[in-house]
């Protein structure tokens, strides 16, 4: 491994076998020549026929390999991984009422899921309630409604929020779905303390791909800030942004642009909450990521593996961290939901198992699996459970779990990490140079090499250079499978009544005066009296729904729409 | 001649998903075939959508959505389209629709719908063979 243990007179010999290994190449390519004019990763990044000691002889086995547990993290954030306990099994899950979602929790638990993992449908997302003009047609579609504490409450009815984890995909009102959540889990006994968690909260990707648009950047980092410090201070088990790499893919990016852009939200967050005045060994350590595990095998693995170490070395130099928990990259896994296809749908399940294996074999902490069904609608219970059952196979039959990142040491995918982490660290650069984030996002840098990205993928499948089974090769139609759900559209009148009669029964001096305090507090400069999650906990107790908190968040910070570049 | 005038786009994403890695890819590949493409981003109404395909004078919309909030907002805007004369304009739909659904978007209106897979190749040609310029035909 490397030049410290590889002596010269091994180079040598090893540069002039490798030559003639080069000449044998050749030669075979004369009677049978290569299949491809270009053999690339998903990602266009070009792979070469054979990797050896040559490709990492730059290497250290200390600086950048290590052991698992142990600083840069290349092979784990801990010292046991898998062998002592596994990753979380944690189905995104969400649709129709808060009691139908909560049906699918249970069933999920029943059939061995260990965390739960919410998904809200685009009202709730977006900060509107069911009841609004332009909430019309979305109720429950793309996950649970939720307006109001009692929804919440309805929830999560019967399963106990000390023992299990949550987390929660919301983003621009992140703030006030947390504080419906602590409120439900402290008039149920529960106590903040002992909450365990996730908020996605992560706004600037938002503006980067996922497009869950709200209030323009900077009040964004602000209320992020808020949840950072409150969590800090009194929910200290939860972990506050999971800085999303997910949606940055999905909307077409490289796997190193997806790579770069998180890793650069990550430290954008860390700066602000450094200017708040916490001391980044008291919050980082509870920042968690979120990757996106798509069909090209080995260049998620190395991805993974470089995050690990590049955000452990940021950590240590960029913001002079000094305990090793700050300089984690814990993160949760979905499979990649674009590299499914509608046409034969039984083959989603081989793909997001050899997604589900690079994942594992990236020692990610959590995972989705996508159904087979996710490319139509969100799944059945027939589809989720071939998708639950997948992580259970690749976790206890395949013996993949028994060995710590078992991959180390392949010439190949060292050498793959590195070319990650090297092409990342030139993003970051750029982005340094851009002046940061936000100013890279005014100027609609990351978003613009996203659609480039997505668009050359889109011709390299058009011209058939990236094969899709099913669709551009041995094409294929879309069947008709007949357990696709439907979320009917009565459901929105009955969430309506629900909502309208909620809000009559309320005490309105209370609630008024709550949300003069919100307001005061969101007027106010950011800093611990300002901050915005105790008057939102006391406002939603007394009955304030999202969009009335949202609306409260629209008029003082002002509103973002999307630019619509391509 | 008038009719030989590049074919005026309108993308437009009804609704509140941000999927919208569909839209810029088909609006990009519109504007490197050769027709004048305007995109309004994310999260329009159905009347932002009809009130920018009549401002901007086009020949067509094509509207992308993943969410399911099809069921709404493709009718309505079908209805505002004739509300406000201009349901010449041609309406195509692309995105994720459950298949029962496919044959009432027709029903009201929508030309054609493209589902995941669909080449891009095939949606220009389909764009070339039944979109004419408008005012060739009305005026």
């Amino acid at each position: 491994m490397g030049s410290k243990s590889c002596s010269e007179s091994t180079l040598e010999r090893m540069e002039k076998e490798y030559s003639e290994w080069q000449e044998e190449y050749r030669k075979a390519l004369k009677k049978m020549p290569e299949r491809l004019n270009r053999f690339s990763t998903v990602s266009d990044l070009e792979v070469r026929p054979l990797y050896t000691p040559l490709d990492i002889k730059d290497m250290d086995f200390f600086e950048d390999i290590g052991f698992p547990g142990m600083f840069p993290y290349t092979r784990g954030v801990q010292g046991s991984m898998y062998r002592a306990r596994l990753w979380t099994m944690r189905m995104f899950a969400g649709l129709g009422t808060a009691e139908d979602t909560n049906r699918r929790f249970h069933y999920l638990i029943d059939h061995g899921e260990t965390g739960l993992s919410t998904a809200f449908d685009f009202p709730t997302l977006m900060g509107y309630d069911t009841d609004s003009q332009l909430a019309r047609g979305e109720c429950g579609k793309c996950g649970v409604a939720i307006d109001t504490l009692e929804d919440m409450e309805r929830l999560f009815h019967n399963i106990n929020l000390e023992q299990v984890t949550t987390s929660m995909t919301i983003n621009p009102p992140a703030s006030i779905i947390w504080a419906m959540y602590i409120a439900n889990a402290e008039n149920r006994g529960f106590s903040r303390k002992m909450l365990g968690g996730t908020i996605q909260n992560d706004c600037l990707k938002e503006f980067i791909a996922q497009k869950t648009l709200m209030l323009p950047p900077e009040p964004s980092l602000r209320l992020v800030t808020d949840t950072v410090e409150f969590g800090t201070r009194e929910v200290p088990r939860w972990n506050t942004i999971s800085i999303s790499g997910y949606h940055i893919r999905e909307a077409g990016s490289t796997a190193v642009q997806e790579l770069a852009f998180t890793v650069y939200d990550g430290i954008t967050y860390v700066e602000e909450g450094i200017k708040r005045g916490l001391d980044v060994d008291d919050f980082a350590g509870r920042l968690s990521f979120f990757w996106n595990s798509h069909v090209d095998f080995f260049e998620e693995i190395a991805k993974m593996r470089a995050g690990r170490r590049l955000w452990a070395r940021i950590m240590r130099d960029r913001f002079k961290a000094k305990n090793p928990r700050s300089m984690l990259m814990r993160f949760h896994t979905q499979t990649a939901g674009c590299s499914l296809t509608a046409q034969e749908p039984y083959n989603n399940i081989i793909r997001t198992t050899t997604e589900a294996l690079a994942a594992i074999l990236g020692g990610t902490q959590s995972l989705h699996t996508n159904s087979l069904d996710e490319v139509y609608m969100i799944p059945s219970e027939e589809a989720v459970l071939i998708a639950l059952r997948t992580q259970q196979i690749l976790a206890e039959e395949c013996g993949v779990t028994h060995v710590i990142d078992p991959l180390a040491g392949s010439y190949f995918v060292e050498a793959l990490t590195n070319k990650m982490e090297e092409e990342a660290a030139e993003y970051i650069r750029k982005l340094d140079e851009l002046g940061g984030m936000v100013a890279a996002i005014e100027r609609d840098y990351p978003q613009m090499e996203i659609a480039d990205a997505a668009y050359h993928f889109q011709q390299q499948v058009e011209s058939g250079e990236k094969v899709i089974i099913g669709v551009n090769k041995y094409p294929s139609e879309r069947p008709d499978l007949e357990f696709v759900l439907r979320i009917d559209d009565s459901l929105e009148r009955g969430q309506i009544e629900r909502l309208v009669r909620f809000r009559e029964k309320r005490d309105k001096v209370k609630l008024q005066k709550a949300m003069d305090e919100l307001r005061r507090r969101c007027e106010g400069p950011p800093c611990w009296e300002n901050n915005v999650m105790p008057a939102l906990i006391d406002a939603v107790r007394a009955g304030a729904t999202e969009q009335e908190c949202c609306d409260l968040y629209r008029e003082v910070f002002g509103t973002y729409s999307d630019p619509g570049s391509f | 001649m008038e009719k030989d005038r590049k074919l005026r786009i309108l993308i437009a994403k009804p609704g509140l998903d941000g999927h919208d890695r569909g839209a810029r890819v088909i609006a990009r590949a519109f504007r490197d075939a050769g027709f004048e493409v305007v995109y309004t981003g994310c999260h329009q109404t159905p009347e932002q959508i009809v009130s920018t395909a009549i401002q901007e004078d086009v020949d067509m919309v094509g509207l992308s959505i993943l969410s399911g909030a099809h069921t709404y907002s493709f009718p309505r805007i079908m209805e505002l389209l004739r509300e406000n004369r201009a349901e010449d304009i041609t309406v195509i739909g692309g995105g994720i629709f459950p298949l029962e659904d496919i044959p009432k978007l027709k029903d009201v209106g929508i030309k054609e719908i493209f589902e995941p897979g669909a080449k891009l190749q095939d949606i220009i040609g389909w764009v070339r063979e039944n979109v004419k310029p408008r005012e060739a035909v009305s005026l």
